[in-house]
């Protein structure tokens, strides 16, 4: 008989996202169920963990859009032996993103000071609890070393669940026709 | 000269005059391609059509065919060069799939899915250009341009018109319309043109058409790419012959 | 200072022609009187000549010489090869932009002057070297920087600028056959028509009738292309093509008419060897084209001249005029009938990729200098879709040499595969940097000797599309066989730091890369990227796998030779001088191409705060 395999433990984390790649994990639907025989969840949305331990695997939606993502996504990728990038804004910067080609002063200066509707004397707030943008957003590539890459828009559920069994299982994952899309 | 090459140990029958990629795509085999198009002269600028021939790398669709000739295309090697101009591509421009009117029909995502591009992999340089919205009809969004060229040949010998051409050089080249004012609206571009409907990915646009086909409908839904030589197979050259 | 009426642009236009095809010589003389392409201009420019607008954009466009923006009454523009660097042209060009209140690149407020870098201006021996209004002027110093910067700001005329700033020295070190060379002007046309037969039995005319029909043996033009074949001459541009062969395809390539191309765009950083023959022995290389013309049949030439040798132009029209006068251009020259040919300057203005033959042909044409498809070569369809033959400016000397002496004598010099001499253009860390000549076969280390070099760490030939030679490997020769080369010949002591050098190689290509083909726009402007990431110190072993990886697609997929070569210099230092790299590297991991904690500096700024959280490198 064998001995029960060990589960693989896995955090999840959005940063410069919308959750609609957690949205379309959930999607897998009852397949929920057969997944939770295979991994256990550190630090995720899930289980509301704030902080990673040690991870056999990291599954990171968004882009880096602030120092706050800079941290997170160092603590992930210090603490996932395997890190993915799941969906368009992890992968290319996604819809964030499209403010690069603006100065962030502009942007700033435009949201919180000359926007109408602002109250009188709108200043750009300068709490130290709130995270400082970067001048740009960049896909997590750019900043840390990332493992695996699963495009999508998210990536349909069905893209999720051939890539997370082939990861458990121990093939390379590949996303066939319909599965690998960009949008 | 007419007689056969082996592409990938396949014989390819050709007819004089033709390229190797053209007799490639006339046997239905697809050879990977983004400046290329059926109706214009070959270009070579893209590079995705790179193949080895007689063990030397060389532009497949500008390379005439002779017989005898042995040429690798579908080979691990080959296809990894391949991909890598697509991820070169993907961070020169600014290719946001998600909200782009041309995904699902865009000859350069489709390469990526065919050639397994699962991320951009390079740095993205993240220009600054400008969308052109001045035209009444038409829509410039230059984030998305390749510079494949095809809408300045389409322009030129298709429409004689010359609407579009390059300026500046290495990666400031960019494509310019035939106006002073540098505004599309200031030339006599209709969406009429042929020019108006070779963009191989999403730069030139028909206002208020976009998203029309829904997600599973659009071409590469349907079938990958390379699953649809067929559409690439070359045409009787009368434009080429008019240019 | 600058009329803005259009009225110059009519002049121009109609002193050539309103001729589209000289788009380029239109350009620059309007650019010389207006100061600037502006968009108004370039309409009338187009207009002039009947071609689209976007077009004469696009040519007025690639080039680094032509302004669509206004630049400023004073453009100043530091050579910036390595060996400009290695001798402070950076610091004195800091010194030149504090002075006039102004950043490099940008133009001043008050719109009369920029400063900027330029890819090597082609006087290594002399720098560090600028160029003043496109006025070549060398051996820049703190001195002339403040003089300069006052001449600037007073709005003196750069023609009144001290003379001696424009002097620019031959530096002739070592000198053989063609450098020595004291022929007078007609002597080997003479030679070259003497060799026929029996001169009544033909005449050289363009038409192929001469050529068919009469004994080749027995035809003047048939004879000194034999000649020239004998000889073994191959190009001296860097492919060493055999030039016989080459001629003797255009010839046999069947049309109307034929073109001879000198190629004068001396681009290669490190190389000025063709300057210092322009210079010196001109009347030789427009001797040697006006061979090659009666050879293959060639009724026009031109001389390709880099924009960067602008004051050369004028002495050249110079020779070109007294040698219409000596007969030796023109028609029926030196009394024969149907030997018809003259010779125009075309200046370039700015791309180095225009040394590619095909691109050399598309900017004569008008157009911008993208390398051409091939098949069809120039020999068969070249300027204006004639046959063309495209030769370096030291090969048309080197005909003319062999026209006059023959192809046996030729050949006796030099190694069995490399017939002749080479001129060498020595730069870098060496007591004598000029020019040499060498009859082929001359070892790394006879010529470190002659130019005085010491602790010589590295040598690269050929520049930086060329090969980077260690001291291990000194006792290698310069020859086709061995170490081809176009002529540059850098020398780097053990006080350089090679990864300096090729980083500043990368940035070369990076700037200069024409853009048409995928490959090269995007990967000489990432291995520029990663070549800055290790020298800014982010970078890890990552980083140079990437270099790697780039270098391959490169090799493998770009259009042209710039593509193709334009990461030698990287995998070379990379085999040769790897630590050099390596004590560079941030870590062994990965890192990102940008600074975190800069990313963060603008937020900081627009919201005043500098906490803990503000900062990202040491906030964990």
């Amino acid at each position: 008989m064998n001995a029960p395999a060990k589960k693989l433990r896995v955090a999840t984390t959005s940063l410069a996202g919308c959750f609609g790649c957690h949205m379309s994990f959930l999607d897998i639907d009852e397949r929920i169920l057969k997944l939770v025989e295979l991994v256990e969840f550190d630090r995720s949305p899930i289980t509301d963990i704030k902080h990673c331990g040690p991870c056999d695997l990291g599954l990171v939606e968004g882009g880096v859009c602030n120092a706050e993502n800079v941290h997170v996504l160092r603590e992930f990728r210090a603490n996932c032996k395997i890190l993915v990038a799941v969906g368009a804004c992890a992968v290319n910067g996604g819809l964030p993103a499209q403010r690069n080609h603006l100065d962030l002063r502009d942007i700033l200066e435009e949201v919180y000071e000359t926007e109408g509707g602002l109250a009188r004397g709108s200043k750009i707030p300068n709490d130290p609890e709130l995270p400082l943008p970067l001048d740009k957003v960049h896909p997590i590539h750019e900043v840390v070393k990332i493992d695996y890459f699963l495009p999508g828009c998210p990536p349909p559920a069905d893209a999720i669940w051939k890539f997370l069994t082939d990861l458990i299982a121990g093939r390379t994952p590949v996303m066939g026709h319909g599965l690998l899309h960009y949008d | 000269m007419t007689g056969t090459f082996t592409l990938d140990g396949r014989e390819i029958a050709f007819e004089p005059g033709q390229t190797v990629m053209q007799a490639a795509l006339a046997a239905g085999v697809f050879v990977p391609h983004l400046c290329y198009h059926p109706e214009f002269r070959p270009h070579g600028s893209c590079k995705l059509c790179t193949m080895k021939i007689n063990g030397r790398p060389a532009t497949s669709c500008t390379m005439p065919a002779v017989a005898g000739m042995e040429v690798e295309s579908d080979t691990a090697e080959i296809n990894d060069k391949r991909r890598m101009l697509v991820q070169m591509l993907l961070v020169e421009g600014n290719h946001f799939c998600p909200s782009c009117e041309m995904s699902g029909n865009c000859k350069l995502q489709a390469l990526g899915y065919t050639l397994g591009v699962m991320t951009p992999h390079f740095t993205h340089f993240f220009p600054d250009r400008p969308v052109d919205a001045s035209h009444p009809e038409m829509l410039l969004d230059f984030n998305r341009c390749i510079l494949c060229e095809l809408c300045i040949r389409a322009s030129a010998e298709v429409d004689k018109k010359n609407v579009f051409a390059l300026s500046g050089r290495g990666m400031k080249k960019h494509l310019v319309v035939n106006a002073e004012s540098g505004r599309l609206a200031d030339t006599d571009f209709a969406a009429t043109d042929k020019a108006a409907e070779v963009c191989p990915v999403g730069v030139i646009l028909k206002k208020r058409r976009g998203f029309a086909v829904p997600i599973g409908k659009r071409t590469y839904d349907i079938k990958p790419i390379n699953e649809q030589a067929e559409r690439f197979k070359p045409v009787a050259p009368t434009v080429r012959e008019k240019a | 200072m600058f009329p803005t009426n259009a009225v110059d642009i009519g002049d121009i236009l109609d002193r050539h022609g309103r001729d589209g095809t000289r788009l380029m010589q239109i350009l620059r003389e309007t650019q010389e009187v207006l100061g600037w392409l502006a968009p108004e201009t370039i309409t009338a420019i187009a207009k002039g000549v009947g071609w689209p607008r976007a077009k004469v954009e696009g040519t007025a466009g690639f080039y680094s010489f032509f302004h669509t923006q206004p630049m400023g009454r004073y453009r100043i523009l530091w050579s910036d090869n390595i060996t400009d660097r290695m001798i402070g042209n950076r610091d004195l060009m800091q010194a030149l932009c504090r002075k006039l209140w102004l950043e490099p690149g940008r133009l001043s407020e008050d719109g009369l002057v920029s400063v900027d870098t330029t890819s090597c201006t082609g006087m290594c021996d002399q720098g560090p070297a600028l160029l003043a209004n496109y006025r070549a002027i060398t051996r820049m110093t703190p001195e002339r920087v403040a003089q300069m910067a006052e001449l600037i700001q007073k709005q003196v005329p750069v023609a009144e600028w001290p003379a001696e700033w424009f002097r620019v020295d031959d530096n002739i070190r070592r000198a053989d056959i063609l450098l020595n060379n004291a022929m007078r002007p007609g002597e080997a046309l003479k030679a070259a028509l003497a060799r026929e037969a029996e001169a009544d039995q033909e005449s050289a005319a363009n038409a192929r009738s001469w050529r068919e029909g009469v004994n080749a043996a027995t035809q003047g033009p048939s004879a000194v292309l034999e000649e020239v074949k004998k000889s073994n001459l191959r190009g001296r541009g860097g492919a060493g093509f055999t030039t016989g062969i080459k001629w003797e395809a255009c010839r046999h390539a069947p049309s109307d008419e034929r073109y001879v191309v000198c190629n004068a765009d001396e681009g290669e950083p490190g190389t000025f060897k063709d300057r210092v023959l322009l210079t010196r022995q001109a009347d030789l290389v427009f001797e040697g084209m006006t061979v090659a013309a009666y050879a293959i049949g060639a009724k026009k030439g031109y001389l390709y001249l880099r924009g960067e040798y602008r004051y050369l132009l004028d002495p050249l029209n110079d020779v070109l005029a007294r040698r219409r006068d000596l007969d030796l251009l023109g028609t029926g020259i030196l009394g024969r009938p149907g030997f018809n040919f003259d010779i125009e300057v075309h200046l370039g203005a700015g791309a180095y990729v225009c040394g590619e033959e095909s691109a050399l042909i598309e900017s004569l044409e008008g157009k911008r200098g993208v390398p051409r498809n091939r098949p069809p070569y120039p020999v068969t369809s070249g300027f204006l879709g004639k046959p063309t033959v495209v030769n370096n400016v030291e090969t048309f000397a080197a005909a003319a040499l062999i026209a006059a002496e023959g192809g046996d004598w030729y050949r006796g010099i030099g190694t069995a595969k490399s017939a002749g001499t080479k001129l060498l253009s020595v730069s870098g860390d060496v007591a004598r940097p000029g020019i040499y000549e060498y009859p082929f076969g001359v070892t790394v280390a006879e010529v470190l000797a002659d130019a005085g070099a010491a602790e010589t760490q590295a040598v690269q030939v050929s520049g930086p599309s060329g090969v980077c030679v260690a001291d291990n490997e000194f006792g290698r020769r310069i020859a086709f066989e061995d170490i081809p080369t176009a002529g540059a010949f850098m020398v780097f002591d053990r006080n350089r730091d090679m990864f300096e050098v090729a980083r500043n190689f990368a940035q070369f290509f990076a700037h200069e890369s024409c853009g048409f083909c995928t490959p090269c726009r995007v990967g000489t402007t990432l291995l520029r990227n990663l070549m800055d990431k290790i020298g800014n110190g982010h970078g890890t072993q990552y980083d140079i796998n990437e270099i790697y990886q780039v270098s391959r697609v490169l090799q493998m997929a770009a259009h042209c030779g710039l593509g193709h070569t334009a990461p030698h210099p990287l995998l070379d230092t990379l085999e040769k001088f790897r630590p050099a790299y390596e004590r560079r590297l941030k870590s062994l991991d990965f890192e990102p191409a940008f600074d975190l904690d800069g990313a963060l500096a603008q937020a900081r700024q627009m919201t005043g705060r500098d906490d803990l959280a503000a900062h990202l490198e040491n906030a964990e």
